[in-house]
This record gives C-alpha cells, sequence and structure tokens, in this order.
C-alpha cells in the first residue's frame, strides 16, 4: 500500500518525494512497536489475547470515523459534527432494536449508516450551498445533532438487557479469532482507500483538496462531490454508531460526546494534512490503531489515565509539525533539482 | 461596507432586545433583577473570552484552546491552595500561565506557520490533559470569602453584579483598541490581506503572537473567576466553552474568514446567547436541548449575510437589466 497519495503531475519525482512521504507512516509504525515493546517489557498482560481484542475493538470504532473524516479532510473540509452523529444513530438503532428485536443485524447497519447519511449530507449541503467554512457548520451541526438526541432521549438510557442477544452477540462474535467489529471496519478501509486510490472519483477529491479553484476548471463537480464527501463521512459515523452500541450495549443520550477530537487527532497523527490534498485513509486507520494503543498502554503501566489526553494533544502537535518539516524538505529537495513544482 | 456591517450590527442588537422583550413579557420570572444577576453571572466567561476571541478571528485565525486553557488555569489555582499558597501570589500567576499557554499557541501558529485550527485543537486536548494530571478528577473548594463573596456579590445594594465591571471595563477596552487604534487597523489589515498589510508596514506574526497571549490572559482570567464564582477549582471547569464562544462571536456578525466584524455586534451576540438560554431554561427545557438552539443560530447566522448577499445582487442584477449600456 502507497503511503501517502501523490498529486498527479509528480510522478517522475515520485521516488523521492515518496521515500519522504513514506517516512510519515514508517513513524507511526516504528512508534507503535516501540510503545508496544516497551509495555510488554514492563507487563506481560499487555500482549495477551483479551487485551489485543480490546485495542482492536475500540481501533474499529474510531477508524471507522477516521476513515470517513479523511475523505472530509482530503477536500480541504473538516467533519467535527461526527461525534454528535455516532450519538444520534447509537440511539435511534437502539431504540429500534428495543423495540422491535426481530430487526437483523444487517439491518441495524444500514439504518445506522442511512441516519448518518443523512447528517452528513446535511452539513454537506450547507457546506456547498451557503458559502460557509465546513468548520463553523459542522460546530452547528454538532450541537445541533447533540441537542435533538438529548431532546428526543430526555434522561433514558438503552441498556445490554433491552437488547436482542444477537445484537450483543454481533459485537463480540469473532470470525477466526477476528471480532466482526474489526472485519467491517476493515472492509470500510480497503474499500475506501481503494476507491480514492484507483477511481476517478477519488482522484478528483485530491484534487479538490489541493485547489478547489482548479478543480473547478478541470470539470469536477466540486460542489457534489463536497456533498458526497460528508454524506460518506456521516454514513461512516453512523456506522460506527451501531458498532458502538453492539460493543458497549449501554447507550445514553451522550454517546460519543467528545468523540470528533480523537478523530481529528487520529486523522492528523495519521498524515492527512488539514490542508487538504494529501494523505491516505490507511494512514488516518494506524493513526487511530496509535490513539487507542497509548490508551490502552497508560492503563497497564498503570500511568496516570489523564495524561492521555495530554498526550493526544502532544502527538497532534508533533505531527502538523512534522509535516511542516517535511513539506519544507520535498520543497528544498525539488528546488535543488530544478523542478517546476512548489 | 461599513454601512453592511452597521446594518449586521444593528440587526443583531435589534433581536437581542427584541429578545429580552419577548423573554421578560412571556417567561415567568425572565425579567426579575435577580434573574438578570444570574443572567450576568452565566455569561461571564463567554462575554471575557469572546473578546479577545474577536481580534483572533478578525485577523483570519481561530483559538479553539481557550476553554482549555480556563480549565488549566483552573486546576493550578486548586493546585496551589492545596499547597497552602496565598491567594494573591496564585492570582497572578495564574494570568502568567495563561499568558505561557497562549505563546505557545502563537508560536506554533506564527513562528512555524501552521493552521490555528490543528494546533488550537492539539492544545485544546494538550492543555485539558494537563489540567488534569495537575488536579485529577477531585474538587478545591474553601477559597477564601473575601473573593468569592465579591465575585458573586452585587454593586451595594443593588442586584447589579460585581462582575458587570469587569465585563464593562475589559470590552471598553477592547473596543477602543480594535475600533480606534492603530493596532485595531492592523487587526482587520491582517484579516483583510496579510500580504498588503505586510507592505503597509504592519507584522502579521507579532501582531498574530501577542493576540495568542492576550487570548490566554483573558481565558486565565476566566478561569480564576470561574472558579471563585462556583468555589470550586475542577480540571473540567469551562469544558466545551470554546464552541459556545466561537457561536456568540460568529452571531455577532465577524467573519470566519477575517477581516471584518465590529465589538459591539459581539457584545449583542453574547447576551443574546445567553438570554435565550436563560430564557429556555426557566421555561424547563432541558440544558443539554439548549444545544439545538446554540447550533440553529450558529448555522443561521453564517448563513444569513450570504443570503442577503445573494438576494441583494440579483435584484440588482434584475433591475440593471433593461437599461442600455
Amino acid at each position: 500500500m502507497t503511503a501517502v497519495e501523490l498529486p498527479a503531475g509528480a510522478t517522475a519525482r515520485t521516488s523521492s518525494l515518496d521515500l519522504v512521504l513514506r517516512a510519515r507512516e514508517l513513524g507511526i509504525v516504528l512508534a507503535l512497536a516501540v510503545l508496544v515493546a516497551v509495555t510488554t517489557l514492563s507487563n506481560h498482560r499487555f500482549l495477551s489475547g483479551q487485551s489485543i481484542r480490546d485495542i482492536l475493538l475500540g481501533t474499529a470504532i474510531l477508524a471507522v470515523l477516521a476513515v470517513g473524516q479523511a475523505v472530509v479532510v482530503i477536500t480541504r473540509n473538516i467533519d467535527l459534527s461526527v461525534g454528535s452523529v455516532l450519538g444520534l444513530s447509537a440511539f435511534t438503532v437502539g431504540t429500534l432494536l428495543r423495540d422491535h428485536p426481530g430487526l437483523p443485524v444487517v439491518g441495524a447497519l444500514l439504518i445506522g449508516a442511512a441516519v448518518g447519511g443523512v447528517c452528513g449530507a446535511v452539513n454537506g449541503v450547507l457546506v456547498r450551498y451557503g458559502n460557509v467554512p465546513a468548520l463553523v457548520v459542522t460546530l452547528g451541526t454538532l450541537y445541533v445533532v447533540r441537542g435533538i438526541t438529548y431532546f428526543w432521549a430526555g434522561g433514558q438510557q438503552i441498556n445490554a438487557d433491552e437488547l436482542p442477544s444477537g445484537f450483543l452477540d454481533f459485537g463480540n462474535a469473532t470470525l477466526l479469532g477476528i471480532p466482526y467489529l474489526v472485519l467491517i471496519a476493515v472492509l470500510v478501509l480497503a474499500v475506501t482507500g481503494v476507491v480514492l486510490r484507483s477511481y476517478r472519483v477519488g482522484r478528483e477529491l485530491y484534487a479538490m483538496g489541493s485547489s478547489p479553484q482548479a478543480a473547478r476548471l478541470a470539470g469536477i463537480a466540486v460542489g457534489r462531490r463536497t456533498i458526497g464527501a460528508f454524506a460518506v463521512s456521516g454514513a461512516l459515523a453512523g456506522l460506527a454508531g451501531v458498532l458502538f452500541a453492539a460493543r458497549f450495549g449501554t447507550i445514553d443520550a451522550a454517546a460519543g460526546t467528545g468523540y470528533e477530537l480523537n478523530v481529528v487527532a487520529a486523522v492528523v497523527v495519521g498524515g492527512v494534512a488539514v490542508f487538504g490534498g494529501s494523505g491516505s485513509v490507511w494512514g488516518a486507520a494506524l493513526g487511530a490503531l496509535l490513539l487507542t494503543t497509548i490508551g490502552s498502554s497508560l492503563a497497564v503501566l498503570e500511568i496516570n489515565q489523564f495524561w492521555q489526553q495530554a498526550i493526544v494533544g502532544g502527538l497532534i502537535l508533533l505531527a502538523i509539525g512534522a509535516d511542516r518539516l517535511v513539506a519544507a524538505r520535498v520543497a528544498a529537495s525539488l528546488k535543488k533539482r530544478g523542478s517546476h513544482v512548489h | 461596507m461599513f454601512t453592511k456591517f452597521a446594518n449586521w450590527n444593528v440587526a443583531i442588537i435589534g433581536v437581542t432586545i427584541a429578545v429580552l422583550i419577548i423573554a421578560a413579557a412571556t417567561v415567568d420570572n425572565f425579567g426579575t433583577a435577580q434573574n438578570f444577576g444570574f443572567l450576568i453571572l452565566d455569561l461571564l466567561p463567554i462575554a471575557l473570552v469572546a473578546l479577545p476571541m474577536t481580534l483572533v478571528i478578525v485577523t483570519g485565525e481561530i483559538d479553539l484552546s481557550v476553554a482549555s486553557t480556563l480549565g488549566l488555569s483552573s486546576a493550578v489555582m486548586g493546585y496551589l491552595w492545596n499547597q497552602n499558597q496565598p491567594i494573591e501570589t496564585i492570582i497572578p500567576l495564574c494570568l502568567l500561565l495563561g499568558a505561557v499557554l497562549g505563546a505557545v499557541n502563537g508560536f506554533f501558529v506564527t513562528v512555524l506557520g501552521l493552521p490555528s485550527l490543528a494546533v488550537t485543537i492539539g492544545t485544546l486536548a494538550l492543555y485539558r490533559g494537563l489540567a488534569f494530571v495537575v488536579l485529577g478528577d477531585g474538587a478545591v473548594a474553601d477559597f477564601p470569602a473575601q473573593y468569592t463573596d465579591w465575585v458573586t456579590g452585587n454593586i451595594g445594594g443593588t442586584s447589579i453584579p460585581n462582575v458587570l465591571i469587569v465585563i464593562v471595563i475589559l470590552a471598553a477596552v477592547f473596543g477602543v483598541i480594535l475600533h480606534a487604534t492603530p493596532v485595531g487597523r492592523a487587526v482587520f489589515a491582517v484579516g483583510a490581506s496579510e500580504q498588503a498589510a505586510r507592505f503597509a508596514g504592519v507584522r502579521p506574526g507579532r501582531l498574530k503572537f501577542w493576540l495568542y497571549v492576550v487570548s490566554g490572559v483573558v481565558a486565565g482570567l476566566a478561569g480564576l473567576l470561574w472558579t471563585l464564582r462556583y468555589s470550586s477549582a475542577r480540571a473540567d471547569n469551562g469544558a466545551g466553552l470554546e464552541l459556545a464562544v466561537v457561536a456568540a462571536v460568529l452571531l455577532g456578525g465577524v467573519s470566519i474568514f477575517g477581516g471584518k466584524g465590529a465589538l459591539p455586534g459581539v457584545i449583542a451576540g453574547v447576551l443574546l446567547l445567553a438570554s435565550l438560554q436563560n430564557a429556555l431554561r426557566l421555561s424547563d427545557v432541558s440544558n443539554e436541548a439548549l444545544n439545538v438552539v446554540t447550533g440553529v443560530l450558529l448555522i443561521v447566522s453564517v448563513l444569513a449575510p450570504n443570503l442577503a448577499t445573494a438576494v441583494r445582487s440579483s435584484l440588482q442584477r434584475r433591475r440593471h437589466r433593461p437599461e442600455p449600456l
């Protein structure tokens, strides 16, 4: 898999550019390896089946969100409403399953994705037709969607014993030792990754992120693609809501509060530039894995859990700082070779 | 262009006054002097933090770390109080802390040239995390009564809260700076075009750096006042406040693209947000459901100017079409 998608036209310099950019994901893998090694050395429990399973389940939910966020960020937008959309979807599906225990799991997944997709499409339409930055729009819908969930749920909570056992089994069951949740996340990752990398619509999203004006001049339906990208992000947030419900079994109106921060962190740490046009969903998923692993290893190392948030913040700063450094170095090396690329 | 902003300011102030009158007429207890006092206390942190935020957004940047700075300031205040430090030492230290936290943001944004949205999302997590590291999830109370009483108390025998003095003084200072000094003109110039501002002799990097420092100091001050008001230092104080502040500032007619905005509108935006929430809360609408109101207000306020412009230009086109060139 390619570390980072390259802008079209840079193919002649692929080797050196590719190498530099690849270093970024190599860095995450290296950081992960060191983290796992140190934690395991201090406590062998860390590599136990249960612990790995917990990390994978946590990563699965965060990675599905991060893949959607990456699609939006690649187009030079941002979706802050994902945590709220996850909450609305989880509560919708939870309520439906409580009242209609016969609903199949696939139905629940589809309904969750549909709820999220509608929220995402609304974001997209507001961004597209309102001429307003996505930051503001999704900040607004973060409030609205969460408010709707609270308004609807009131103080009530859906408990595991109210959910059909088939659904809860789905949250715990495995296929060849791999949890279903992880398989779904991998499927989402693979499909989105391949579409972004090898299909026209994927290349168009990168083009929009690199330069919206140039993309428009090149005949890309920027408006429609923007709505589409937000719909995908929303649908995946909705899907993540169902996974959340299946994993935890207990759902209230606050489900997923503050997730947007972790998702943006995973994406940024994974090398998706906030100015759009570069990065990959693979990186975003790796970022999600790193963040989740940090959380578990802090617990195993018996380090104050409160450090986690501080570390997440530090990682974001480190990652965007590294981005700037890499960008500067690439620009310098290209200049030296007399390239027109800047 | 000036008249257009004057229009937005007049509109938002008008809407605010209308909301106040309607709420006073229809919501029980809204129009009482006691409720007015509560309203001022409730909007205190948003109003304070919104002042420097206005300047930051006018330059085209953003500071999402303010609520975490408030929380860290509160946590450090509690920690130092637990260490038996005198409150007279703690207060300047917390303001200094705010300045340092703001300078860190400023450094990343102006010296390293990183996007302020990403930087301040990073420091939002970092500062909040540090607040929990400093104080854990406990609370520190028992701050000296003379200070807590002043923050929750009223001026003389009236029902006007003392803290209104702080809001008025700071609002006046920021208003004068933004609208009547070269610094304010530089802020607008940088927001309109950084390059043009640089040619005009402004140093955008230095200006933005100091704006972040000021933003940090005011957030630190808000942390102190928050702690004294509830007599409770907690690491999660003010969590999520950054969104309300940004919403209030944009509601006040400040453009997220930079270069446009005015402080009277922002004050009205803060008052509108706070009084709507207060009125709905008095009407037994749950705190969380109020989020819908905040969100819709935010979206409408940023969409409205664009819609108005679109309508106006289409009307103008229609009017001009029959005229021969």
